[in-house]
C-alpha cells in the first residue's frame, strides 16, 4: 500500500480593483518572494494579474476600491456570489476613500467642471458614450452594499499587514493586525 | 488614616480622596480609553469613551469620583466592544480621511481605533457637508472631523478668558461655531498663543504651514500604541511643544 498523499488543494484567490488606484494590488506585489511560498498555497483566479474575465467558484475574495459607478456594484456582487470569503482591502473599499472625497459636490457640476468649465479646456463635453457605466451620485464603502467578512484598512495597507492577514487567513487563524501594522493612512 | 483603594479589573489600586476614577487609573498606569478628557481641563463626560463598569452600573470615568472599595471593570471585551461601536458613530458621523489628514499619526480618535482593533467604519457614512473654514491667518479650522468634545470651548472659556468657540443645535445638528459676527475665526481674537489652539484631539484646528511635518513611521502613536502612553497623556499640558 503505498497511495500517495494528495496534496491539499490548492485555496482559488480572486482580486479586483473597483474605484481605487490600484495601490493596494502593488501593495500586495510587495509582499516580494513570499509571493512564491504564497502560489504553492493558492491559485489566482479574476485577477489583474491573470486578466481572467469573470469571477469563477472561489474560496477568497480581494476587493480594492469602494463603489463610484454601477460596473463597480455589479462586478462586486459577481465577486460576493462565488467568492465564500469577501475581504475589503484599502481605505477606499472600507470607507470610500479618496474618490468619496467628492461627495459633499453635486455630480452634475463635478462632471461639468472637469469636462465643460475648467480653464484651459476648449470643446470638451461630459463623456457619454453608452458603453461607459454610469457614475453612482456618491461614492460608497463596499460594505454598504454586500456582506464583507474582513477588513484590512490602510491607504494602501503595507505589504506585511497583507502578508499576515492572509497567511492568518489561510493557516486557519482569526486574521489580527496590531500594532504597528495596523494604520488608516 | 486607611488608605483608600478601589479595584481596576480585580487589581487593587491606591487612590487619594477627591480622585476620579479616571486620575486614579492614570496615576496607576492603567489605560481608559478617552477622548473628551485632559488633565489640564474641567471634565465634562461627554463622549463615553471612558466608560466604565462601577459597582455593577455603566458610568463615565472621567466625571465619576473613586470610592473605596469600588470594583471598576475597564479593559473587557463588553466595555471594549461598546467603546469600538462608539468610535465607529464617530468616525461615520463626520469625513475621516486620514491620508490626507495633517493630524494622522498624532490623532487620539485614529490612535483609539488602532487600540480597540476598528476595522471598518461598520455603519453607513453619513458623509456630511461641512466647509472649512481657513480665513484665520495662522490656523485652519476642519469641521469635517470635529467630534464635540468640547475641548476647544473649555480652553477658550474657562482658561484664555476669549469664548472663541461653542457648540450649537441638538442631536445630529449639533455643530461647532465660532463666536465672532461672521462666524469665521478670523475675524476672533483667537491665536496660535491660546490653549484653545492647542488641545483639539483629532484633526480640527490645525496650524497652517506645518502640516506633515512629522515622517510616518515617527509620529506619535506611530511610536508607541496609546495605551502604552499613560504616563504622557496624564501629566500632558496643552502648549506649542504639543504637536
Ligand atoms: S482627525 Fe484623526 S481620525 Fe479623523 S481623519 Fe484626521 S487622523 Fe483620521
Ligand atoms: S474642534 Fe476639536 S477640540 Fe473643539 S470640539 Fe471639535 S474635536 Fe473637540
Ligand atoms: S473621556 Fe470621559 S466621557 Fe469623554
Amino acid at each position: 500500500m503505498n497511495a500517495a498523499v494528495p496534496a491539499p488543494r490548492k485555496l482559488r484567490l480572486a482580486t479586483t480593483s473597483l474605484a481605487g488606484c490600484f495601490g493596494c494590488h502593488m501593495s500586495f506585489l510587495d509582499i516580494d518572494e513570499r509571493l512564491l511560498d504564497l502560489v504553492d498555497l493558492i491559485e489566482f483566479d479574476r485577477s489583474p494579474l491573470t486578466d481572467i474575465k469573470h469571477c469563477g467558484p472561489c474560496d477568497i475574495g480581494l476587493i480594492e476600491g469602494g463603489l463610484c459607478n454601477a460596473e463597480n456594484i455589479h462586478v462586486l456582487r459577481e465577486f460576493r456570489r462565488n467568492c465564500k470569503v469577501l475581504i475589503a482591502m484599502g481605505a477606499c473599499a472600507v470607507n470610500g476613500g479618496l474618490p468619496a472625497q467628492r461627495n459633499h459636490i453635486d455630480l452634475g457640476q463635478c462632471l461639468q467642471e472637469v469636462y465643460l468649465t475648467q480653464p484651459g479646456l476648449v470643446g470638451g463635453q461630459v463623456p457619454n458614450d453608452p458603453e461607459l457605466p454610469l457614475p453612482l451620485d456618491k461614492v460608497h464603502p463596499i460594505h454598504e452594499v454586500v456582506r464583507i467578512d474582513y477588513f484590512i484598512p490602510g491607504c494602501p495597507p503595507s505589504g506585511d499587514a497583507i502578508w499576515k492577514f492572509l497567511t492568518d487567513l489561510l493557516k486557519g487563524r482569526t486574521p489580527r493586525l496590531g500594532h504597528p501594522l495596523l494604520h488608516f493612512d | 488614616m486607611k488608605q483608600q483603594t478601589l479595584l481596576f479589573d480585580g487589581l487593587p489600586v491606591p487612590f487619594e480622596e477627591g480622585q476620579t476614577i479616571m486620575e486614579a487609573a492614570m496615576a496607576a498606569d492603567i489605560f481608559i480609553p478617552h477622548l473628551c478628557h485632559h488633565p489640564e481641563f474641567k471634565p465634562q463626560g461627554s463622549c463615553k469613551l471612558c466608560t466604565v463598569k462601577a459597582s455593577g452600573r455603566y458610568v463615565s470615568a472621567c466625571t465619576m469620583p473613586a470610592k473605596d472599595g469600588m470594583e471598576v471593570e475597564n479593559n473587557s471585551p463588553d466595555l471594549n466592544d461598546k467603546r469600538r461601536t462608539m468610535l465607529q458613530m464617530l468616525f461615520v458621523e463626520g469625513n475621516h480621511f486620514c491620508p490626507s489628514c495633517e493630524k494622522s499619526g498624532n490623532c487620539m480618535l485614529q490612535a483609539l481605533a488602532y487600540e480597540l482593533e476598528m476595522l471598518t467604519p461598520h455603519f453607513p457614512q453619513f458623509f456630511p457637508n461641512r466647509p472649512v473654514d481657513a480665513s484665520h491667518p495662522e490656523v485652519l479650522l476642519d469641521f469635517n472631523r470635529c467630534i464635540l468634545c468640547e475641548l476647544c470651548v473649555r480652553a477658550s472659556r474657562d482658561v484664555d478668558g476669549k469664548h472663541v468657540f461653542a457648540l450649537s443645535g441638538r442631536g445630529l445638528k449639533k455643530h461647532l461655531i465660532v463666536n465672532s459676527e461672521s462666524g469665521r475665526l478670523g475675524d476672533t481674537d483667537f491665536s496660535m498663543a491660546d490653549k484653545a489652539a492647542h488641545v483639539c484631539p483629532v484633526g480640527v484646528i490645525l496650524e497652517k504651514r506645518k502640516g506633515f511635518a512629522m515622517p510616518i513611521g515617527k509620529r506619535r502613536y506611530d511610536v508607541d500604541p496609546i495605551g502604552m502612553q499613560v504616563e504622557r497623556l496624564a501629566n500632558r499640558s496643552a502648549s506649542e511643544e504639543e504637536v
